[in-house]
């Protein structure tokens, strides 16, 4: 049996091999040919593709990898994620508020995020742990809800309950946040603490740096105790119950970590942006965050840190070169818009699609098998 | 009075009953502020019709065991297109609408086809799949809306840009033809009478067709899947009927919603108008599994009460910023949140 | 004397909603004995084991009387965990492993070896430190080479042959290092007959080393073969104790069955003889997981009470499950000259079959539903019955609201459903006026044959009763022929004119409900078949 596994492959090595790769990886292939096709016909110049591409990427990725682990646990795809953002932005306002900016003001953000992130991650947990097998609706809606209590804090409790008096940020009448909140003092905090220009495009090292952190951290706790019990859960449920493991414990901590991840992702995102959104900045991190983890051919049960990259990379060029295509195939860059928004629901779509068609074959394969 | 609360929120669900308290205080708010109650009765009236048929479309999937239909979105784009069609063979007044009507019901028919054979293949998931569904062909649709070729200068941009505009004004065309239809006018305000019959009438088909051989054997499929098979029931065939039947009166219900508002409403806005049919039926005291008539009348007169009366009475409390909306997401998000954790174990 | 027992279980009683499953119950183990627990399904031997681990089934439905005390102690089992910390193991009939892991990480599942490394000692955690895959493999072969298998142990478990799988998990039992007390839950099921062989020596190997061994399972030979002692139980109780020595398998076949029967019906109808076929089954093969029919050829005789017996998971329920079309059946079942077209339920009722399932709320009922929702259903579907033209317009069919009420009050008159009235909902029923309903639904399909599984499970017994009585009644009065399926034998000796009895998906014989236990004692343990032919 050993013999054979070694010779057969050698044996045709070339045509399959390329075949084998392109049956094994569909979806990012598919993507990597429909980035190509965009970006040929955008016909942007090269350099702003990659600049952009690389600013894109140190603003996002930390979000996509902040989906790996519930994936890991078998909760499938994190719609919360929103509820990790919106931790980040309270963060955000906070240092706004006291005004500290820089570096100093990035880290009082991360820290004061935390604590919330933790609590949210938490509620989120418990929430999820109430409705086993319908994680990603729940989540879903609870990232809604979440929304419409994030408004009513910020319109109506500052101000009132939350005593805040700082006429740059809050509206006319003394209460609610505006719409949109000037981040410039914090912009770039660690973007711009270390970079490098190469050939015209600009590197941020301090932001990878803390991206390939995460990385490490995500592959490393594959391997300790908590993340076999992460893997174990993502296998079958019951048998990780059966085998003594807490599985409503470690579901919990697995979305917490999630939860915080995305507060600290946010912060990153928006310290690249400058311009916190109060009423929208958070409302689509979730979105894309996923739609990127997928196009790099993850799924509902599969998710790796090549995933993250390959996927942020495909979905960012797309999201770069689009507009443009659109306008010069169709003559309106709102074509090429809509059509990345499509894409980014589309993929989800079909990922959710293929996940619960294969999950229900088998439901009826293995009622017919035994 | 512990004892009392529970036979009260066992009985019609708790969600209803926290709303109904809510939506007394408010009135009685409005009362002591001295508001124009019966204009907001008159404007709830006219919002509880408009939408109805929206709600109702929830009852043919959720009976048929397919659960709450967040992709009503799909009936609501054949609806819309309908009505654009309509304007674009440029006819106007109640015929424009008849046929918007008339022409909704084959395209929902392919549609709620299509649909219902992809729901057949995911047979637990319908909810998360049907959201994303839809969310995709909302977006798909909006590079439609701006490649079908339509030329009535009403509906396509006046200068640059291609495609239809994102709101198309129906004033001239069929805006109010259900509401102003007998109206009668009542204490400053008036009560749409035509949109009241339409809706009426559409509730009372629905009553009978639950009651007919087919309805029965929906809900028997709907109820326990495993029962109607061994009845000789072909299961996947009633739910088709049922996401069907949800299609069409998506289709229909976003018409009636059209004519009343004034405006079709394209791109992005039906986004997340399945949401809000859901949480008003979810009000009404139905689950993801068991929905009937009294169920859609009720929680739409309850949603709709609580959104128009809100408006009025918080912001003379508290002058902020649209905090009717901001109710309107958290008791429509909260109360679909409660329904799913209420669901029980999927395996 | 405490120290030489390893386990003894003292007058255990449990009782499930006044239901007394355990009547004091009485069983020791000495360490390194392979002791046997044999009886029929309901006999209390899922209880008792389930008591043994703690489950959470037995302490949410009040708890127990009696002692336990393993190695010498007394001890309250509250949860699993405190099984597994007193080193009671558990080798499960259906497998507890996680098919994309290899088998030492299934092997190891929760009982990972670990090191520290930088981030658990700076963060203090357990739950951050590094697997140690190495340790944990050789942890794995030591156990697996102690069971003489010779698989290597970093594949994964997807892809491995069933045999294969049960040792692994019998490689995760012995590897905990505390163990022992180990339990085989109906282990030889799914093996074939080598591996079984192998599995047994594998049983005494252990057994060899000081591990106590419960061994349950209904092949009787397989008992003969390893045990050292065999308690045999029977509706909650134990009957019987036996050394292997003092063992023959009739010995054991005769306590298990027991003498309990009470005839509802006086004379049975002596049918065999010549009388007219109702419907004639053969070569059935029915693929219902957990109860395969292989093949039954079977002819049921017009008007009598035949009686389906067997042992759980024999294939007994699958057979009037594949002929009404629930699940997938192959083969030719005629109704007298005409075959039935398997697979279609609609053609089974049509052919005037009727069907009550053994699982009643799972295909018995909608249970959001009205009483008289249900007992029209299948009728309004199949038989247009109960329906009524729309104003007139004959292609609209409407229910017929007033001919449902009237047929819905005759059928709770007649068969005395106490409800609230025929609005009611199925679901706030009792069991035995749900298992009445079933039965009025399917009596208004007017069947000609009326197959009933497990027609008393899960009802008290004044209900279960009236339920066998109506059955009685509907044969004697109506001259209906009624097929029971049924796990408790003494309700088919009770009723029947014959009782076929099932092993392992196939006919093992055809009794008379007069037959000596004995014979129905082996018909169960599949060895009536041997001993007919070495009597013949």
């Amino acid at each position: 049996m050993q013999t054979q596994t070694s010779t057969k492959p050698r044996a045709l090595a070339a045509p399959n091999a390329l075949w084998q790769f392109v049956a094994r990886h569909p979806v990012p292939l598919s993507f990597a040919v429909l980035c190509l096709l965009t970006v040929a016909a955008a016909d942007l110049p090269l350099v702003f593709v990659l600049n952009e591409l690389v600013t894109r990427l140190s603003r996002n990725l930390f979000l996509v990898l902040s989906l790996i682990i519930p994936v890991l646990a078998g909760m499938g795809l994190n719609f919360a994620l929103v509820i990790g953002a919106m931790a980040g932005q309270i963060g955000l306002i906070a240092v706004k508020i006291w005004d500290i900016g820089g570096f100093s003001g990035f880290i009082i953000a991360v820290l004061f995020s935390t604590p919330f992130a933790l609590l949210f991650g938490y509620l989120t947990g418990l929430t999820l742990n109430k409705t086993k097998g319908r994680e990603m609706i729940t989540s879903m809606i609870l990232g809604f809800f979440a929304n419409g209590l994030w408004q009513l804090v910020f319109l109506l409790f500052i101000g009132t309950i939350i005593p805040v008096n700082n006429p740059e940020i809050i509206l006319k009448g003394g209460v609610g946040l505006k719409n949109a909140l000037d981040l410039k003092f914090i912009q770039y905090a660690i973007d711009r603490m270390l970079h490098v220009n190469i050939m015209g495009i600009e590197i941020p090292i301090v932001t990878f740096a803390v991206i390939a952190v995460l990385c490490w951290a995500t592959k490393f706790i594959v391997t300790t105790k908590i993340g076999q019990e992460f893997r174990s859960l993502g296998q079958d449920l019951h048998i990780a119950q059966v085998a003594g493991i807490q599985t409503d414990k470690v579901r919990i901590i697995a979305i917490t970590i999630s939860t915080v991840l995305a507060a600290w992702g946010q912060i990153i995102f928006l310290q690249n942006i400058g311009t916190l959104n109060t009423y929208a900045s958070h409302e689509q991190v979730g979105m894309f965050a996923i739609a990127a983890l997928l196009i790099g051919g993850a799924t509902v049960v599969k998710a790796t840190i090549s995933d993250a990259i390959i996927g942020t990379v495909l979905f960012h060029t797309l999201f770069i070169a689009s507009p443009q295509a659109g306008n010069n195939l169709f003559g309106d860059a709102q074509i090429g818009e809509f059509f990345r928004v499509f894409i980014a629901y589309g993929v989800i779509g079909m990922s959710l699609l293929l996940h619960a068609w294969h999950k229900y074959m088998e439901a009826r394969k293995k009622t017919m098998q035994e | 009075m512990k004892e009392y609360w529970r036979k009260i929120t066992d009985k019609y669900g708790f969600p209803k009953v926290c709303i109904t308290l809510f939506l007394l205080l408010l009135i009685a708010l409005a009362f002591m502020m001295k508001q124009d109650v019966a204009a907001m009765f008159g404007d709830s009236l006219v919002r509880i019709t408009m939408n109805g048929i929206l709600v109702l479309a929830m009852v043919p999937s959720i009976v048929s065991g397919t659960g709450l239909n967040f992709g009503l979105s799909l009936g609501i784009i054949t609806g819309l297109l309908a009505g654009c069609i309509s304007i674009e063979m440029n006819m106007r007044g109640m015929a424009a609408f008849l046929w918007a009507l008339v022409m909704s019901v084959p395209m929902s028919l392919i549609v709620g086809y299509g649909y219902g054979w992809l729901l057949n293949k995911v047979k637990g998931d319908e909810m998360t799949v049907g959201t994303y569904v839809g969310f995709s062909i909302v977006s798909l649709m909006s590079i439609g809306w701006m490649v079908i070729p339509f030329t009535s200068p009403e509906m396509v941009w006046a200068i640059g840009g291609t495609g239809l505009r994102s709101t198309i004004t129906l004033t001239n065309r069929y805006a109010k033809v259900l509401d102003d239809f007998m109206a009668i006018p009542v204490l400053g305000t008036k009560i749409p009478t035509g949109a009241l019959l339409f809706f009426a009438l559409f509730c009372l088909l629905m009553w009978l067709f639950l009651r007919s051989k087919t309805g029965m054997a929906m809900m028997a499929a709907g109820d326990n899947p495993r029962f109607a098979a061994a009845s000789g029931i072909n299961v996947n065939r009633q739910r088709m009927i049922g996401t069907v039947l949800s299609t069409v009166l998506g289709g229909i219900g976003i018409l009636v919603y059209a004519q009343s508002f004034g405006f079709l409403q394209l791109y992005q806005a039906p986004l997340m108008m399945p949401f809000a049919a859901t949480a008003a039926i979810l009000i009404g005291g139905a689950t993801a599994k068991k929905a009937t008539i009294a169920h859609v009348i009720s929680g739409t007169i309850l949603f709709q009460a609580l959104l128009t009366i809100s408006l009025p009475v918080i912001n003379q409390l508290m002058p902020v910023g649209n905090l009717s909306e901001v109710i309107r997401i958290i008791v429509s998000n909260g109360v679909i949140l409660y329904a799913l954790t209420k669901v029980g174990g999927s395996h | 004397m405490s120290t030489t027992n390893i386990l003894e279980m003292r007058n255990i009683e449990k009782e499930y909603f006044g239901n007394r499953v355990l009547k004091g119950v009485t069983l020791t183990v000495k360490p390194g004995e392979i002791h046997a627990i044999v009886g029929e399904n309901g006999a209390g031997k899922s209880t008792l084991m389930n008591i043994l681990f703690g489950m959470p089934v037995i302490y949410s439905t009040g708890g127990i009387r009696g002692e336990v005390i393993f190695d010498g102690k007394s001890v309250d089992i509250r949860s699993p965990k405190t099984a597994l910390d007193l080193g009671i193991g558990m080798v499960h009939q259906e497998f507890m492993l996680l098919p994309g892991f290899t088998i030492t990480e299934n092997i190891k599942l929760n009982r990972e070896i670990t090191r520290h490394n930088p981030v658990s000692k700076l963060l203090g955690s357990a739950k951050l430190q590094t697997l140690d895959i190495e340790k944990m493999r050789q942890d794995a072969k030591k156990a697996l080479d102690s069971l003489g298998m010779t698989v290597d142990e970093w594949l994964p478990i997807a892809g491995l042959p069933v045999g294969y799988m049960q040792f692994v998990e019998i490689a995760r039992e012995i590897d905990k290092e505390n163990i022992k007390l180990l339990v085989f839950d109906e282990p030889t099921a799914v093996l074939t007959e080598s591996e079984a062989d192998t599995l047994l020596g594998v049983m005494k190997k252990l057994s060899a080393r000081g591990i106590a061994i419960l061994f349950i399972t209904h092949r009787l030979d397989e008992v003969l073969a390893v045990a050292d002692s065999i308690t045999v139980l029977r509706d909650g109780e134990k009957v019987g104790w036996m050394t292997r020595d003092e063992a023959t398998l009739e010995k054991i076949a005769e306590m298990m069955v027991g003498r309990k029967i009470e005839r509802i019906k006086q004379v049975a109808k002596d049918v065999v003889e010549g009388g007219e076929t109702a419907l004639s089954i053969r070569n059935l093969r029915v693929t219902m997981p957990g109860e395969m029919v292989r093949n039954i050829s079977l002819d049921i005789k017009k008007g009598e009470i035949l009686g389906i017996g067997g042992l759980a998971g024999q294939g007994k329920i699958g057979i009037a499950n594949g002929i009404m079309g629930l699940y997938p059946a192959q083969g030719d079942v005629f109704l007298g000259s005409k075959r039935l077209e398997l697979n279609r339920p609609r053609q089974a009722i049509e052919n005037k079959l009727a069907f009550v399932s053994e699982d009643r709320r799972g295909v018995g009922l909608l249970l959001d539903n009205s009483i008289e929702t249900n007992i029209v259903m299948t009728a309004m579907q199949i038989r247009d019955m109960f329906l009524k033209p729309f104003l007139g317009i004959k292609g609209i069919k409407m229910a017929d609201e007033k001919a449902i009420r009237t047929h819905a009050l005759k059928m709770i008159k007649d068969l005395d459903i106490r409800c609230t009235g025929p609005e009611q909902l199925t679901r706030r029923l009792s069991g035995g006026n749900q298992q009445k309903v079933c039965i009025a639904r399917a009596l208004t399909l007017e069947p000609e044959i009326l197959f009933v599984s497990e027609p008393t499970r899960g009802i008290d017994i004044g209900a279960k009763k009236l339920v066998l009585d109506l059955l009685v009644q509907l044969n004697r009065e109506l001259n209906m022929t009624v097929v029971v399926t049924s796990s408790e034998l003494g309700e088919l000796r009770s009723i029947c004119d014959r009782i076929a009895i099932v092993y392992e998906g196939e006919l093992e014989a055809i009794l008379s409900p007069a037959a000596s236990d004995l014979d129905y004692g082996l018909a169960m343990a599949g060895k009536y078949r041997d001993r007919s032919r070495e009597a013949g």
